[in-house]
């Protein structure tokens, strides 16, 4: 039996060759010091490769089911939630596996950045790293969008009007990201290709090319202070440390295997506790409240995009996005060579900490989102009771302009209703009963973010809502009526 | 000496060989167009954009000066578009002008700032937008927020007593419902 194996091994052997090619790539020697604790620091690659296997099979039971046509996508999503056995857990972990690439991926680059493992000879891993990256983002995109409800719909279109502001190209590029004239089912098996056989074709691609390089070129040992690199010597350098090394493919990988399986069985229940995610509601444009977000990875651009001024929007969505891609691909030929430790490069480590909390603040504002008005609290959020209790009939009527004029969409009370405006919360404080009536008369000055209800609001109705919001003050606080009329005094000629 | 060596030496198959080399480069040239083309014309060509009129509803559905929503199944959609292909637009009776003719304003509902759907809010006769708080006014100019502009304008007219609307792209800056506006 086992002879007959061994032969049969070795005819297979005798054509592919394997242990003269193959063998010695998995076996050559890596830094003795990656076997050690230093180890863990290389762990975050193979655990997002681990995911992205994840990602293949999960994507391939999905396309047994998923119908990629704007008419039956939804429903058979449905299905994958309620009717086929186990649908809803692939789906929802192929969310949370791709999340976790993502994640992943940027501790991944940050430890390689930080470790600066970019250098030489290095540099060519780090470019088609982050081509990996950011084919793991378009994934991310196209993925979004075949999850075919509302904001896959208004996703597409947010993406059409920025394509859109390109100068001269623009309705070219529409056209060619929508795939028609209107958003529809071209849009969507376009997105399907991409995210189905073109991205993924692409990312394996890139991965062998990464994967290849990390063998040819080894793997960087863990950086010491004061070990510098000189491209001249470094070659030389590393092959005499690899002389006491160990094999690629052996007790050094057993920490990536630790954390891939971490990694998976955290994916796993995320999936199973969470569940899938959506879809939300019918692909129907003509439903109401449609309040469209991009996915996670793309919050903090949304929030950047939402938080500066108008002006600097086409650069944002157009330039932007291109200075930063080019900036990653540029590491490391700004700086090839030199100290690698984090604690002999201190500006390396505080451009990590700033970009990641800068990241991070701009995606915790992306996902709460202040700027969006509440387009249902006009209706929907009363006007807290003590703050009329003690109102006068026309206060009284001044409340109900404030809720009939969808004011609480922007202007919030007590911290209920849209945060786009200012809390008006105890705006009596702040302006008199006239500057109050020529801020709703005329809006922001020069076209800002409130608009002018001077045509909209009756004088009787004005006076009345003037007279409501001097009112909002904290209690027992004298006015402040006299001090804050001084300024307005002094203009007049 | 070769058998390779005595061929190359040969004049006589020199001709050949080199006949033979260009002969494989021109054909590969022909068979790089012939593929190409068709390919690169599949691939980045665009449907010339028909110009199709729904109608929407007989124009005394429509209250004076007061704003609709109207829903309605795009002909630019493929057949298997579903209900995705249901478009809105806003419209508005602005009654009859000094010739005794009725018109109309349509807004197509996407914002021009980035798209996103506006509503309609007859209480404060503004249109709001959920996206980051784009606001025009009744006649669809710019009220306030971050639109570069007013809301698009959708093509109109009245026929045998109902309103067609020109059936709306998806509009953006540079490329308008109405044809030369920008």
């Amino acid at each position: 039996m086992r002879r007959g194996l061994y032969a049969i091994g070795a005819w297979f052997e005798a054509r592919l060759c394997l242990c003269e090619s193959l063998w010695p790539m998995l076996t050559h020697p890596i830094p003795k010091t990656v076997a050690g604790p230093m180890g863990w620091w290389y762990i975050f690659g193979s655990a997002s490769l681990t995911l992205f296997m994840i990602q293949i099979v999960t994507g391939i039971g999905l396309a047994l089911v998923y119908v990629p046509s704007a008419d039956r996508a939804y429903d058979s999503l449905l299905f994958l939630n309620y009717e086929q056995p186990l649908g809803w857990f692939l789906r929802a972990l192929h969310f949370y596996a791709g999340s976790g690439m993502v994640v992943l991926l940027i501790v991944h680059m940050s430890q390689v950045f930080l470790h600066g493992a970019y250098k030489y000879p290095r540099e060519l891993t780090w470019v088609v790293g982050v081509v990996l990256f950011l084919l793991t983002l378009g994934m991310f995109f196209s993925g979004q969008i075949l999850r075919w409800d509302p904001d896959a719909y208004w996703g597409l279109a947010v993406s059409g009007s920025m394509a859109g502001r390109v100068p001269v190209l623009g309705p070219w590029i529409v056209e060619l990201v929508l795939g028609g004239d209107v958003i529809g089912g071209n849009s969507l098996s376009r997105f399907f290709t991409l995210h189905v056989f073109v991205i993924p074709a692409l990312l394996l691609i890139f991965l062998a090319i990464h994967l290849w390089l990390v063998i040819k070129k080894g793997i960087s040992s863990p950086p010491v202070p004061g070990q510098t690199v000189n491209p001249k010597t470094y070659d030389a350098e590393y092959e005499q440390e690899l002389k006491t090394g160990v094999p690629f493919l052996g007790e050094a990988m057993l920490k990536d295997l630790f954390f891939s399986a971490f990694a998976v069985i955290v994916v796993v229940s995320l999936a199973a506790i969470i569940g899938p995610k959506g879809p939300h509601a019918p692909p129907n444009p003509t439903l109401g409240g449609a309040n469209p977000r991009p996915e996670w990875p793309f919050l903090w651009l949304f929030g950047l995009l939402s938080l500066s001024p108008p002006e600097a929007e086409t650069f944002i969505i157009l330039i932007f996005p291109v200075i930063l891609i080019i900036a990653l691909f540029l590491v490391p030929f700004v700086s090839n060579r030199g100290e690698r430790a984090p604690s002999r490069r201190p500006v390396a480590v505080l451009s990590v900490v700033l970009i990641l909390t800068v990241l991070g603040t701009l995606t915790y504002q992306g996902a709460t989102a202040p700027w969006s008005p509440q387009m249902s609290a006009w209706c929907g959020e009363p006007i807290p009771e003590d703050i009329v209790r003690r109102s006068t009939p026309r206060q009284l009527q001044g409340a109900l302009v404030f809720q009939n004029k969808n004011c609480r969409n922007c202007h919030a009370l007590q911290g209920s209703g849209g945060q786009r405006g200012p809390d008006l919360t105890w705006v009596g404080v702040r302006l008199t009963s006239d500057q109050l009536i020529d801020q709703v008369s005329n809006g922001t000055p020069g076209g800002g973010n409130m608009p002018a209800y001077g045509k909209q609001i009756g004088p009787d109705e004005m006076t009345a809502l003037a007279d409501f919001l001097v009112s909002l003050q904290p209690p027992n606080q004298t006015l402040v009526r006299e001090t804050a009329a001084v300024p307005t005094k002094r203009k007049e000629p | 000496m070769s058998i390779e060596a005595t061929c190359t030496q040969s004049p006589n198959s020199l001709g050949r060989r080199t006949f033979f080399q260009w002969l494989t480069y021109g054909l590969s040239a022909v068979a790089s167009v012939v593929l190409g083309g068709p390919l690169f014309g599949y691939f980045l060509g665009a449907r010339p954009r028909a110009v199709h009129w729904v109608p929407l509803d007989d124009v005394d559905k429509f209250p004076l000066n007061e704003t609709r929503l109207k829903s309605f199944d795009n002909p630019l959609r493929q057949p298997w578009d579903g209900i995705t292909a249901l478009t809105g637009v806003y419209v508005r009776n602005l009654g009859v002008d000094e010739q005794g003719i009725v018109q109309f304003l349509v807004l197509a509902v996407n914002c021009a700032h980035l798209g996103c759907p506006v509503s309609w809010f007859p209480q404060s006769g503004l249109f709001m937008c959920p996206c980051h708080g784009g606001v025009y006014h009744v006649n669809g100019d710019r009220a306030s927020g971050p639109p570069p502009r007013g809301l698009f304008h959708c093509v109109w007219r009245v026929r045998q007593g109902r309103l067609e609307v020109q059936a709306p792209h998806y509009p953006t800056l540079q490329d308008t419902l109405v044809s030369g506006e920008v």
